[in-house]
């Protein structure tokens, strides 16, 4: 190292040699392996940014984000203080489940009555207002979470409720009354709990401790809301 | 502050002499000129500050003026400066709301419980918990009430989610911007001591709304006079919390445009509570009768007549 620093300072003095020329000169020694493999540490599933993925067929590619999103469903039923649906956070799923719930709880266009229940684009926009007013509300409360991954769980968070519909309807096939009233009023209540507790273990963490309530209370209101209108569904 | 006396800032005069007599040499001038005028206002401060919080009536003026000064800080276009909105922590918005429950004569509700510090989490919160409250109530009263009619068909009536949200946001909104507007020209004529900036005003009025979410739960109940008892109680509550927080306001102003003002304000919040309690809950029929067997072209007549 010390040949190269003299020979490159010696400026103006002798003809004019190439900078660091004696960089070639400098041997190093045998014992001290600079060999091996840089490594950068990735995450599990990151994509390649070569068109690795732009070449394989269409079926790998929807199937790759259908596991994706089943994964994250899977999450949501066994709610677990884990961050995958924190760290690999998608829309699809929420996109999904929004547009089924809203698709079984329109109220049918034959009957025009004034007022029936929600439409479509009621639910639709219930759905998705309340959850960006709800990720607003714990970012301004001073949250530390981004935007899309709190859409991410509060869409997520509504599998229990769609289940909830779904046996809601297949229950309302049966004759109507009292008992069929009190099982459908059981299966929202425990899904609605189920949200609860689901959407509370991924996002608890993120608000700031004395704040916890004041975050979490617009997600109580908002399942309360979509449950009540799974509740009432009366089909005609 | 007798660091003031060694700093010796008088020697301005002598400094800025020395170019003209020798030009030669480089005087150097870090003293800027925005630090000099600080240091006259330091001693005095100490004392003016007590006059001032005892002509305003506030134990901490100064402090709060500073706080107020040193938050919005943020141009408006950053989210920051919303942030500034949401500074509660969860034992504050609880107090705030056990205030607009328990009106003590006497205490104003945003001297006691906002100081400087109003919030918008608790108004909009507290009006969106009151939509539904009011929509899902009314929808829960109408299926009780009309239970036992052939004819009647139970539909969630969702159009009036939207009917309320509006009524309620429109009240909790324009109202205090109408009255902080019409509050700003009466300070302009007299002047007043105790003033309220337009986030205060709708503080005081989103929590004074708090009250009618029990109340609108209650209203399920289809009595009607336990609905009357209940609009009563209700409107004392959060009538007063208003008229205490807004009356040192006005009270300096002419006496008939004071009391013109509380009136229209707990009138105002009548109409609301009462325009709320005749849409959305329908009457309940003194005389019902439960037709579980009639057919149903007399039970239709009935319940016509009723």
């Amino acid at each position: 190292m010390a040949k190269a620093v003299e020979s490159s300072g010696e400026l103006g003095t002798t003809s004019p040699r190439p900078l660091f020329a004696g960089l070639s000169d400098i041997s190093i020694s045998q014992d001290i392996p600079v060999e091996g493999e840089i490594t950068i540490p990735m995450r599990s599933h990151i994509r390649e940014f070569d068109s690795s993925t732009l070449n394989e067929s269409v079926q790998n590619t929807i199937m790759r984000d259908l596991k994706a999103v089943g994964k994250k469903f899977m999450h949501v039923l066994y709610p677990r203080k884990s961050n995958t649906l924190l760290r690999d956070w998608d829309l699809w799923g929420p996109l999904i489940l929004c547009v089924t719930l809203a698709l079984m709880l329109q109220r049918s266009s034959v009957d025009s009555e004034q007022d029936g229940g929600p439409q479509f684009a009621e639910v639709f926009v219930i759905i998705w207002f309340g959850a960006v007013t709800i990720t607003v509300n714990s970012k301004l409360l001073g949250g530390n979470i981004s935007f899309f991954q709190s859409l991410c769980v509060l869409g997520y968070c509504i599998l229990p409720l769609t289940v909830a519909m779904l046996v809601c309807r297949l229950v309302l096939l049966a004759e109507q009354g009292p008992i069929n009233f009190m099982v459908r009023l059981f299966v929202v209540i425990v899904m609605f709990a189920w949200s609860i507790v689901a959407s509370t273990a991924f996002l608890a963490d993120s608000q700031p401790p004395n704040r916890k309530a004041l975050a979490i209370y617009p997600v109580f209101l908002f399942y309360f809301v979509i449950s009540w209108m799974i509740l009432t569904f009366t089909p005609q | 502050m007798a660091a003031v006396d060694d700093l010796q800032f008088e020697e301005f005069g002598n400094v800025t002499t020395t170019p003209a007599e020798n030009p030669d040499a480089t005087t150097i001038n870090i003293e800027g000129p925005d630090e000099s005028p600080m240091h006259q206002p330091g001693p005095p401060r100490g004392s003016g500050g007590e006059e001032d919080d005892e002509l305003l009536g506030n134990e901490d003026s100064d402090k709060t003026e500073l706080l107020a000064g040193q938050k919005k800080s943020s141009p408006f276009w950053t989210f920051e400066y919303y942030q500034t909105f949401f500074d509660v922590d969860t034992y504050q918005v609880f107090d705030r709301i056990k205030g607009s429950l328990l009106p003590i004569p006497g205490k104003n509700f945003v001297r006691l419980y906002i100081r400087s510090n109003p919030d918008l989490y608790g108004p909009f919160w507290i009006c969106a918990t009151l939509v539904f409250a009011i929509a899902i109530s009314g929808n829960l009263s109408n299926f009780l009430i009309h239970l036992g009619e052939r004819t009647y068909h139970y539909v969630p009536e969702f159009r009036k989610v939207s009917i309320a949200a509006t009524i309620i946001y429109a009240y909790a909104w324009l109202v205090p911007l109408a009255l902080w507007g019409f509050l700003v020209w009466r300070n302009s004529k007299v002047m007043n001591i105790v003033s309220y900036s337009f986030l205060e005003i709708v503080c005081v009025y989103g929590y004074s709304l708090f009250v009618y979410i029990p109340t609108a739960v209650l209203w399920i109940i289809p009595q009607k006079a336990v609905r009357w008892i209940l609009v009563m109680i209700a409107l004392g509550i959060s009538g007063s919390v208003l008229a205490m927080t807004f009356w040192p306001a006005v009270r300096e102003d002419n006496r008939r445009v004071a009391l013109a003002t509380i009136v229209a304000i707990v009138l105002l919040h009548t109409l609301l509570s009462v325009g709320c309690l005749a849409y959305f809950f329908d009457a309940p029929e003194m005389d019902h009768l439960p037709t579980v067997t009639a057919a149903p072209n007399q039970t239709f007549v009935a319940a016509k007549a009723s």
